[in-house]
């Protein structure tokens, strides 16, 4: 049981945890707070202090510099061959955002594309990411116009400050690529231009960029790698002017991922890869109880095995170190380890379901947002009111490579090989486990097989990493089993929904009253994006034992399937089709009235209809970090009662698409991704511990599962969106919408898979 | 015991009950292929044994005989010159973070050595490997395109 049901009236405070990423919640106050209050604060020293756009080039030149080449600006290094070296401070957890941010620094920069190579910014302070401070800084509003032009400045101080270089809540295009790249891209082009123009005693004016080479009409030309080092002598100004979207010529085209080839080949490096001289494997067993401890292990039935080196404990889990890692997981498998549960010990994931509903169902919760006198309305209509529970079950993260990552202690200092969302928090955090300086610690970037908001803020495996290897002199390569990566997870949260409106004359909702359980981040996911004049969101509140993490779209996973299922079952007691009721209540709003209508045309939704819905469709739309989404699945349902989802049509507007190819590739990726939840997902807690072990109770979507997938990109023109979160949150709802088209039966609990479905008469 | 790898025999000293996959991955440090569930539900260990895909996670390497041909990712590419397969992959931008890739090559080029012109119904019933990034769409297609190549 949780202390849900004890949910009372508080004021309507923001919680503390409002990043774009999904940052669980901290204590003390925001971050976000904090950088207002800094920037009230001592923004103005900051400048006063002369902080200029290069104050931290001679460290970059250091960590990222290679012999005979130069960084010219943080995210570009050239060498004498011209070979430009795009470095970015994100990870890459397989969305390709690396290419995507090359392409927008080359095409500033007017650079030949051939040339254009890529790399992971060290985990050091000094790449610690701007564009993202300044986001955060900037809140939901706009930079207060008398900031703007020190905004990068102040804000490249403030991500340092923070630590930033999360990569999450798909922001790496729309704020570093948008903000920080081309800012990039144009500073290279300055100093790269003036350099040529010096040396050649020209006007700078007359210096061009064409074919990736500095040209003048003299017939003089040089390639940037001739001109890099002098270009160190020219200091760009923090605002530069920046290319307007009709002369983008490396944006907006579908160039090959650079990061594919090694994929493709076996060379790819994951941490479980690296292997170092005298390196030990190790298999852990952890607590399977959240919060729970380790009261006692008898450690001899693991050693003395062929190959295991050591056994050791910490706090919370046993490890064994052995040369080989089978040898390592037979030899952890062997021990009994009596655990300490401690408070969690009931955890039951039914009971917390039930007293989400419950608890959306009682009084006294927080206001997230409304708008006229919804409640109100409601409340006078009593049992006229439409009112429709949803519940949506804990997930898992479930990357292909489980987590884990090597450590080692080596003359005062410590090494670590891992795939991290924020290399550079985990810098921190790895000090502070280890009890180190900051400096002390160097993190070596390995790829990341999948992540998905596992590998954000969430870093136990790094924890125990050190523990585990603070009792050796060998370095030491956690691996975690598929059993232990599954039931040790940082949840995507149980949700439960109460849903009631009151439908006018003309069948469009009068009112709506949204209540749920519980609310993390974005802020803006409970929001409806339809015309309802009266509308009001609650959510109730209270600590959840289970371990909560970012996962794929964070609250929007959940919101997608309330907010469109019921949008869906309006519809239908208004007696409208469901495209058509939404095309009404979106008629105000152009940008997704385009995406509705090219999703429901791409499906021949209209045909369909006009020829009695033969074909059983389901159509979902969703806003999510600044990407407008639309889905229309398919469903048979075949004589076994099986569901069935042959295809999908996604209709997506991102604003600006960098690399049309990886943007539709994302847009599959979230629909799969958000399909298997859908289908399949749940994880469920019995007596504190997670039941489902491997991939056999806790299924995929597989290639014979896996739907026809159509994607169509509309750039509206409206600020860049994300890729990686945004397929996602649709997908569940259409399904549900078209299992009702179907079978006549409404799905309102999540995974769709369990419920019982009848075949079609 | 003696193994032959990517056309290379190798000398190993290991229990015969440890599963191939980690006398690969550890004993003879072949890092391309990949544990993910170590049940035979995924496939990311997938490697040929005499042309067969086999899920490596789950097969005890004492039940390989020593004449058996095994092919792992490092051995696809031949010469340096990638594979049809791997080509087609490139080409249709498969991958996303990579992991489950080795096998999903592997498994595909056993299909087609077997059926050289696989139908979707086939593409669907042989390859069920998992891939948590979703690049299904993109495997069928790129096993379609390295049948015509
Ligand atoms: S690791 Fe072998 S099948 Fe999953
Ligand atoms: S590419 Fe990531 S799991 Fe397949």
């Amino acid at each position: 049981m949780t202390d849900r049901d004890n949910a009372s009236p508080e004021s309507d405070e923001t919680p503390a945890a409002e990043t774009p990423s999904g940052r669980p919640p901290r204590k003390g106050p925001s971050r976000r707070l904090l950088i207002l209050g800094g920037l009230a604060v001592g923004g103005g020293v900051a400048i006063g202090a002369g902080l200029s756009p290069f104050s931290r080039i001679d460290e970059q030149r250091r960590l990222a510099g290679r012999p005979g080449e130069t960084v010219l600006v943080s995210a570009l290094r050239i060498a004498p061959d011209d070979t430009l070296t795009v470095i970015y401070p994100h990870a890459d957890m397989g969305v390709g955002n690396g290419t995507a941010l090359a392409q927008i620094v080359a095409d500033e920069l007017d650079a030949d594309w051939d040339r254009v190579r890529i790399e992971r910014a060290p985990a050091e302070l000094a790449f610690a990411n701007g564009a993202l401070g300044q986001a955060f800084l900037r809140g939901e509003n706009e930079i207060p116009a008398p900031m703007a032009g020190f905004a990068w400045l102040v804000t490249r101080r403030i991500a340092e400050e923070m630590r930033l270089q999360i990569t999450g809540g798909s922001t790496a295009i729309p704020l570093t690529g948008m903000e920080g790249m081309r800012h990039a891209g144009a500073s290279a082009r300055y100093m790269l231009t003036r350099a040529a123009a010096r040396a050649w005693g020209v006007p700078v004016s007359e210096v061009a960029i064409e074919g990736g080479r500095l040209v003048h009409a003299s017939g003089r030309s040089a390639g940037f790698g001739e001109m890099a080092e002098a270009g160190l002598a020219f200091t760009p100004p923090a605002r530069l002017p920046l290319k307007s979207r009709g002369s983008y010529r490396v944006i907006g085209k579908p160039k090959q991922r650079l990061d594919i080839p090694p994929k493709v080949t076996g060379e790819a490096m994951y941490s479980g890869d690296v292997r170092l001289p005298g390196m030990l494997f190790a298999a852990i067993r952890a607590c399977p109880t959240p919060g729970g401890t380790l009261a006692s292990c008898d450690t001899s039935p693991a050693e003395g095995r062929r190959g295991v080196a050591k056994v050791v404990t910490t706090p919370t889990a046993v490890a064994v170190l052995a040369d080989n890692f089978w040898r390592a997981r037979q030899a952890v498998e062997a021990l009994d380890p009596q655990w300490d549960p401690g408070a969690n010990r009931s955890l039951d994931s039914t009971a917390v379901i039930a007293a989400m509903k419950a608890s959306a169902a009682g009084e006294g919760l927080k206001k997230d947002h409304s708008r006229g006198k919804a409640g109100v309305e409601i409340a006078a209509a009593g049992d006229k009111a439409i009112e429709r529970v949803y519940t949506a079950p804990y997930l898992a993260h479930a990357a292909m490579e489980t987590v884990g990552c090597v450590a080692h202690f080596k003359d005062g200092e410590l090494h670590v090989w891992g795939a991290f969302q924020d290399a550079l928090s985990a810098k921190y955090q790895a000090a502070k486990t280890a009890r180190l300086k900051p400096q002390q610690v160097t993190i070596h970037h390995t790829e990341m097989g999948g992540a998905f908001g596992r590998r954000g803020f969430t870093l136990d495996y790094l924890d125990h990493a050190i523990d585990i290897a603070r009792q050796t002199d060998a370095p030491v390569n956690l691996i975690y089993t598929r059993e232990e990566d599954m039931t040790h997870d940082f949840y995507r949260n149980a949700s439960a929904a109460r849903m009631r409106a009151v439908l006018g004359a003309d069948g469009a909702p009068t009112a709506i009253v949204h209540a749920y359980a519980e609310r993390h981040d974005p802020p803006d996911a409970s929001h409806f994006p339809y015309a309802l004049e009266n509308v009001e969101v609650r959510y109730s509140t209270g600590d959840n034992a289970a371990p909560w993490g970012a996962w794929r779209s964070v609250d929007h996973s959940v919101q997608g399937f309330f907010i469109e299922s019921f949008i869906d079952e309006l519809a239908h007691e208004a007696g409208e089709d469901p495209y058509t009721y939404r095309r009404r209540l979106l008629s105000d709003d152009a940008r997704s009235l385009a995406v509705l209508d090219a999703a429901a045309e791409m499906s021949g939704w209209a045909d369909n209809l006009a020829a009695g819905s033969p074909r059983k469709l389901g159509i979902s739309i969703r806003k999510s970090f600044g990407t407008i989404v639309c889905e229309v699945a398919e469903v048979v349902i075949r004589n076994d009662g099986s569901l069935h989802v042959p295809n999908v049509w996604v209709a997506a507007d991102p604003g600006l698409v960098i690399n049309p190819n990886g943007f539709a590739q994302q847009m599959e990726s979230g629909v799969i991704y958000g399909l298997t939840a859908a289908l399949y997902g749940e994880i469920n807690f019995v007596d504190g511990a997670v039941k489902q072990r491997n991939f056999w109770d806790y299924q995929m979507v597989r290639m014979a599962d896996c739907p026809r997938i159509e994607v169509k990109i509309i750039e509206s023109g409206a600020k860049t969106g994300g890729a990686g979160e945004p397929g996602t949150p649709p997908i569940a709802a259409a399904v549900a919408n078209a299992v009702f088209q179907a079978t006549g039966e409404r799905l309102r609990d999540l995974p769709l898979a369990k419920a019982p479905i009848r075949a079609a008469v | 015991m003696k193994l032959t790898i990517n056309g290379a025999v190798h000398d190993v000293d290991v229990e015969p009950e440890m599963p191939l996959l980690w006398v690969i991955r550890d004993e003879l440090n072949l890092t391309g292929t990949k544990y993910s569930c170590g049940v035979a539900a995924c496939g990311a260990c997938t490697v040929l044994v005499d042309g067969q895909p086999v899920r490596s996670c789950s097969f005890p390497v004492g039940g390989v005989s020593e004449t058996a041909a095994i092919t792992t990712i490092e051995g696809v590419a031949q010469g340096g010159a990638l594979s049809r397969v791997q080509q087609a992959w490139i080409e249709h931008q498969t991958p996303q973070c990579g992991f489950c890739q080795s096998g999903q090559i592997l498994a595909a080029t056993a299909l087609l050595n077997e059926i050289p012109q696989p139908t979707d119904e086939e593409i669907d019933a042989r390859m069920s490997n998992i891939c948590r990034c979703g690049s299904y769409p993109r495997i069928r297609a790129a096993i379609h395109a390295a049948a015509k190549a």
